[in-house]
């Protein structure tokens, strides 16, 4: 459903983590992001101190949904990875569950055949946990009444006249 | 589409500024970006040609600090303006929670102004989009320079459904903080509402 919120709760977002940690054990990688297709991050492992990760996300789904559309114009449905080669450093990035992207960012201490077999069961087992989280979504499944709380629309009010003016 | 993490207990909302060529989309993140204080700014991205003309967005990640235990946070983005963008411009709004469209206020821009508001409601509805159902609304920019169309004009032209206006000189700052703060509210209203239902 277009316009549907994508919410998050703890045992889904912990088991989403732990797949990302293994992925970069595994794979010896350098890092791992897992970005919403609107460009939001939604969890992050590896080495990213260093790293604007906001922006890299951002950037990812720029990327991938430019790259989406030039499989339409080809008459593809979508290209599924994507893999850009530096010298040093290169990313591979995949979709999962047709809403979210799985990049991944490696050097020269691992391989591409190895990075994109442990993707492929990652994949797999995201796949699962976010089909599940839309499918919740859509049925409102989830028990809290107001989640946010009652006041934080007031509360968030204050602090948006309190910190965006010049 | 919010994204709202109850683990790490995060909301992150998208608003994109949208609006015809030079209207001063990008002009408003950049006095966003120069005014706010580096602990609720984060770095600005701008794909842009050569010459400055925005080739597919800007970025600008803004975070409101902890409401209710919820580390929030906006993104903003602008559009490519540029009629021959519209393929990138689609894409931008994917995943929208919030716009504001700004207008270029000059006579000789009066069309070019309807043509992205037309460009607009198409591409939110090529996303399974309704420009009804997403918050938004309109910055008159431009407002000193000698040629502007009055504002009554552009609202009947652009505004038939009365949502919020600002005018502006996103140049000087002037009306680019009082719209960002009106939509904020706008999304935040909207997303309170949607996870209360």
């Amino acid at each position: 459903m277009p316009g549907m919120e994508l919410v998050l709760f703890e045992e889904d977002y912990t088991n989403i983590n732990e797949i990302l940690a293994t992925l970069v054990r595994e794979t010896n990688s350098k890092f791992s992001l897992l970005v919403d297709r609107s460009g939001q991050l939604i969890s992050s492992q590896g080495d990213t101190e260093n790293m604007d990760s906001l922006s890299f996300a951002s950037l990812s789904a720029g990327n991938y949904a430019a790259t989406s559309e030039l499989a339409k114009i080809l008459g593809q449905e979508e290209f599924s990875v994507l893999f850009h080669q530096g010298t040093n450093e290169s990313i591979h990035l995949s979709v999962v569950a047709k809403r979210v992207i799985l990049v991944v960012v490696f050097d020269n201490k691992t391989t591409l055949g190895l990075v994109r077999l442990r993707v492929k069961k990652a994949v797999e087992e995201l796949s699962a946990i976010f089909n599940r989280i839309f499918q919740k979504v859509a049925e409102r499944a989830f028990e809290t009444p107001s989640p946010l709380g009652d006041t934080f629309s007031s509360v968030a009010e204050s602090e948006i006249d309190n910190l965006f003016k010049d | 589409m919010s994204l709202i993490n109850y683990s790490s207990r995060e909301i992150n909302c998208k608003i994109v500024y949208y609006g015809p060529g030079l209207c001063g989309k990008t002009t408003n993140l950049l006095y966003i970006h120069e005014k706010l204080p580096h602990d609720i700014k984060g770095k600005m991205v701008s794909l842009a040609t050569d010459t400055d003309r925005t080739l597919f967005f800007d970025f600008l990640p803004l975070e409101l600090g902890t409401v209710n235990g919820f580390k929030t946070r906006f993104h903003l983005y602008t559009v490519p303006g540029q009629v021959h963008y519209d393929a990138s411009r689609k894409l931008i709004l994917k995943g929208v929670d919030g716009i504001v469209f700004v207008v270029d206020s000059q006579r000789n821009r009066f069309d070019e102004n309807i043509e992205s508001f037309e460009n607009m409601k198409k591409n939110l509805q090529l996303q399974g989009y309704r420009l009804e159902n997403i918050p938004y609304i309109v910055q008159y920019n431009k407002r000193d320079l000698p040629n502007c169309s009055p504002v009554e004009q552009l609202e009947a032209a652009i505004n038939r459904e009365q949502v919020p206006c600002f005018e502006s000189i996103a140049t000087t700052g002037i009306g680019v903080f009082d719209s960002l703060r009106a939509i904020s509210k706008l999304v935040i209203a909207h997303l309170s509402r949607q996870t209360a239902r």
